[in-house]
């Protein structure tokens, strides 16, 4: 037999056996050695690792070198052999190629292994024709006369002032009911991105029978649940709680947190390896989305085939995290929230301070003893005098005391010459205020 | 018993002098300090007073070879001196009477300065103290020539003369003294055995055994026990008295004469002299010193300290250093250059063994306000309207504000008086030292 038909039976089969294991919405598939976990979707057992087509490889290392077609296909082609069944991309991803490429890659596999998302990106121009323009060149660029999934790109970013003028004021989304009604789009939702009140009207609209949203994508992680930016985000434990109890099938976004969820500082990462030696940083993140039983997809832009590796050892016979290890998670992302790095490069513009500060050696100490968890996070861990003394001394050897970070008088002339943009001042409060808690045992 | 006096004096003296080393021995080791017999006196520490007299009253002067650094100190150079004689030929020890008139001269002056309040007197001739300041030697540069001082005259009396400076000099010894005549346990010869070899009297190294009358001067022996150790006939034990009472043996010291009365008269009012002189000061000139949150007020303070240089040594931010000035020479008082009184730290009060600087929590650390804060406002940045406020910032008690003042312009720090402990952030902090701290002179109940 070919690849096609061997892909097809194993692909059946294994959604056959996994159908016969799981049931309902909210199941758990219990641990069968390394297939697949898969989770009821609304038009079908969705895999519970998605890929996420907005970080396809290029062929060179500049922005605008092409996207990197073969690689992509073979990725797709590892994929679909392990079980990933989700493919989500958008018109705007990789300037437009993210469509082309992807559509490229799947349609050497039948339609029916795999579930096609895309999104209306209308950001730029809300017009009618501009959107209709937009679905109907996914549906081309994608090989595809129907959408197994269609979002609404990114709504609450502008507020709802904007989401009305992208879908209300021009009826495009009477327009893309009317397609769901149709048959052409398969599970109609959205993408969020913005404040608590966009979230809470966009779940009126569905309260109230305006639109019945099949699914929601979210952004969610371990440190957006409790500790999201709260300038751009809402908390995730909010988000999925709402959706929950709609029952709104839940599609997750940035489970890494962009990739920085994959490197943490070294505190964290020795106690993440001390529990599980041979499972990556990266696979807790992954772990903790999977954990919940709403969630139907886990989104990764797996760049290369590596990444791939790794979430398939994760997903395969996927091993939920358990009580202990949420509440670690949620300890870590605390932390990681408390102490971020200071992104200084040393490269000396703001010196000499005319007050003697030596600013470069405070902020390298600091990153240092953060990345090298020489550095006490509270005084209940088990090692706090030790590192703490160790903080303080090196602190001292490092910086000389009358150019430490409690003698910065904040004049603010250090601000305007940092080509990175650091508000000095402030960070330097940070860190004087850091040291404080030590010397006083506040931490 | 030797060997068992020896491993105490040796853990004693170790846990002292590590002490200054390690201030975090405290735990461990801080009460030793507060055992020592001046600074006990200085705490009106009944308790300790009254055990070491009973100490002595039993045992003799076990304090000066067991308990005291000093004495444990000059029993280590004693061994040197003694060991070179011997290696040249001459005796260790020879028996020699004590100098009755500089012993009880001395004593008397001491005795005289304890009522007169005239501390310098009474800390520079405090054992322990002398021991602490030796050791703190690198602290006291500046004032580096008492301790070097008292350093190289104990060093030469023990090496040559054994504990001719525990006998004929230090107030301490001539104190338990007094009282170790009718110690209960001491040295005894057994006239039956004794062969007159006079081991015994090379032997000792407070010179105190005179064999040719078998007599032993209780008041100068600081139970060394090497008399016990050199008899080969075993005439020599450490028992209760004999029932028969000796002629002569422990009588009270001869009229110590006028010799005496005038030379402590004498050294009195040299000290006086000295008081008047001005040595060069360092650190921050206040009209008011600053001395440490746990001492009630400057005068208690003063009164109570032997200048022994523990606090100075422990304090983990440089604040306390050792005053030039006569009136308080040696003494501890505050500064800021190097660092400021951090509000969770009680080291030095933990430590103290005079009652100087009492032991206090870190809350009620709060409620002694030793100083004030004050602003120069023709030095103050933010005064002379450029961006500043860092006192205010790192004020741990609120006392230092930001405020705009009425005829608008920049915002200038101000101090409430009421809330300011004198802890001296603002003064260290500050790059152009217009903030400074005065000091009050009484620290709590006002």
């Amino acid at each position: 037999m070919n690849r096609r038909d061997f892909i097809r039976i194993s692909g059946i089969a294994t959604l056959g056996a996994a159908a016969a294991g799981c049931s309902g919405t909210n199941s758990r598939k219990e641990d069968t050695g390394g297939a697949m976990e898969y989770r009821s979707g609304p038009t079908g057992k969705v895999s519970l690792l998605g890929y996420g087509c907005m970080r396809w490889p290029r062929t060179g290392s500049g922005k605008d070198s092409p996207v990197d077609q073969e690689t992509v296909n073979e990725l797709v082609d590892k994929a679909l052999a392990n079980g990933v069944n989700y493919f989500d991309t958008a018109p705007v991803y990789l300037g437009g190629e993210s469509e082309r490429v992807t559509g490229e890659a799947l349609s050497r596999h039948p339609r029916n292994s795999y579930f096609i998302a895309t999104k209306l990106s209308n950001f730029d121009d809300p017009s009618r024709e501009k959107a209709i323009e937009m679905y109907e060149s996914s549906l081309r660029n994608l090989r595809t006369d129907y959408l197994d999934y269609y979002l609404l790109h990114g709504i609450g970013m502008g507020g709802i002032e904007s989401f009305k003028k992208r879908y209300i004021d021009n009826g495009i989304l009477e327009f893309l009911k009317e397609e769901r009604k149709g048959g052409r789009i398969r599970n109609l939702g959205f993408s969020f991105h913005g404040a608590k009140e966009s979230f809470d009207h966009f779940m009126s609209l569905h309260d109230s029978g305006e639109i019945s949203w099949d699914f929601c994508q979210i952004e969610m992680n371990y440190m957006d649940w409790k500790h999201a930016d709260a300038r751009t985000n809402v908390n995730a434990d909010y988000l999925y709680a709402e959706l929950e109890r709609r029952a709104i099938p839940v599609l997750i976004m940035e489970p890494l947190l962009g990739g920085r969820l994959a490197s943490v500082p070294e505190g964290i990462s020795r106690q993440m390896k001390e529990r599980e030696p041979d499972l990556s940083i990266a696979s807790w993140a992954f772990r903790f989305c999977g954990s919940f039983p709403g969630v139907l997809t886990v989104l990764s832009g797996m760049t290369s085939e590596d990444h791939l590796d790794d979430n398939l050892k994760t997903f395969k016979g996927f091993n939920p995290l358990n009580g202990e290890e949420l509440e670690f998670l949620e300890m870590m992302a605390a932390r990681m929230k408390e102490f971020p790095l200071v992104n200084c490069t040393a490269c000396r513009y703001c010196m000499p301070c005319p007050w003697g500060i030596d600013i470069p050696g405070i902020f390298k100490h600091y990153n240092t003893a953060v990345t090298e968890g020489t550095f006490a996070q509270t005084r209940e861990q088990k090692d706090y005098l030790k590192l703490k003394r160790a903080y303080l001394k090196s602190y001292d050897r490092a910086v000389q005391k009358k150019q430490q970070a409690d003698h910065c008088i904040c004049c603010g002339q250090c601000v305007s010459h940092c080509p990175q943009g650091i508000k000095i001042p402030g960070e330097l409060k940070r860190i004087h205020k850091y040291v404080e808690s030590l010397k006083q045992d506040t931490i | 018993m030797k060997i068992l006096r020896i491993i105490l004096a040796l853990v004693f003296w170790t846990g002292i002098t590590l002490l200054f080393f390690i201030p975090d021995l405290g735990a461990v080791t801080g009460f030793i300090p507060k055992l020592q017999f001046i600074p006990a006196l200085m705490a009106t520490n009944f308790a300790v007073i009254a055990a070491l007299v009973l100490l002595t009253l039993l045992f003799g002067r076990i304090y000066c070879s067991v308990i005291c650094p000093l004495g444990v100190f000059q029993d280590g150079l004693a061994r040197i001196g003694a060991f070179i004689r011997r290696k040249t030929g001459r005796k260790a020890y020879n028996y020699r009477k004590g100098i009755k008139w500089l012993r009880y001269g001395i004593w008397v002056m001491f005795v005289c300065a304890l009522a007169a309040g005239i501390q310098l007197i009474v800390s520079m001739l405090d054992p322990y103290s002398t021991w602490g300041r030796i050791l703190g030697l690198r602290f006291s540069l500046p004032a580096f020539i008492i301790p070097a001082a008292a350093l190289v005259l104990v060093s030469a009396l023990s090496i040559t003369l054994g504990r001719a400076y525990c006998n004929d000099i230090c107030p301490v010894g001539t104190t338990l003294g007094l009282l170790s005549r009718f110690a209960l346990l001491r040295p005894v010869i057994d006239r039956q055995k004794c062969r007159n070899c006079k081991a015994c009297e090379h032997a000792c190294k407070a010179s105190c055994i005179n064999i040719a009358e078998h007599k032993i001067d209780l008041s100068r022996c600081v139970d060394c026990f090497n008399c016990m150790e050199s008899c080969k006939f075993g005439a020599l034990k450490y028992g209760f008295a004999p029932r028969k009472k000796d002629a002569a043996e422990d009588k009270a010291p001869a009229d110590p004469g006028r010799r005496a009365f005038v030379a402590g008269a004498a050294l009195a009012l040299g000290s006086t002299a000295a008081k008047a002189a001005e040595l060069p000061g360092e650190g921050e000139e206040r009209s008011v010193p600053l001395t440490p949150p746990g001492s009630s007020g400057v005068k208690d303070f003063y009164r109570r300290c032997t200048a022994c240089q523990l606090c100075i040594t422990a304090c983990p931010n440089e604040v306390l250093r050792p005053s030039l000035k006569a009136e308080r020479l040696m003494q501890p008082e505050m500064s800021f250059e190097k660092g400021f009184c951090r509000p969770e730290c009680t080291l030095c009060s933990s430590l103290c063994p005079s009652g100087a600087i009492r032991k206090i929590s870190r809350e009620e650390k709060t409620g002694y306000h030793v100083g004030t804060a004050r602003i120069d406002r023709e030095l103050c940045l933010a005064s002379q309207g450029t961006h500043c406020g860092n006192c205010a910032r790192n004020c741990p008690t609120g006392a230092m504000k930001m405020v705009r003042p009425e005829d608008g312009g920049r915002m200038i720090p101000v101090v409430n008086e009421e809330l300011c402990t004198g802890c001296g952030a603002c003064e260290y902090l500050c790059p152009v030292h217009a903030a400074s701290v005065e000091g009050k002179k009484i620290h709590i109940g006002q």
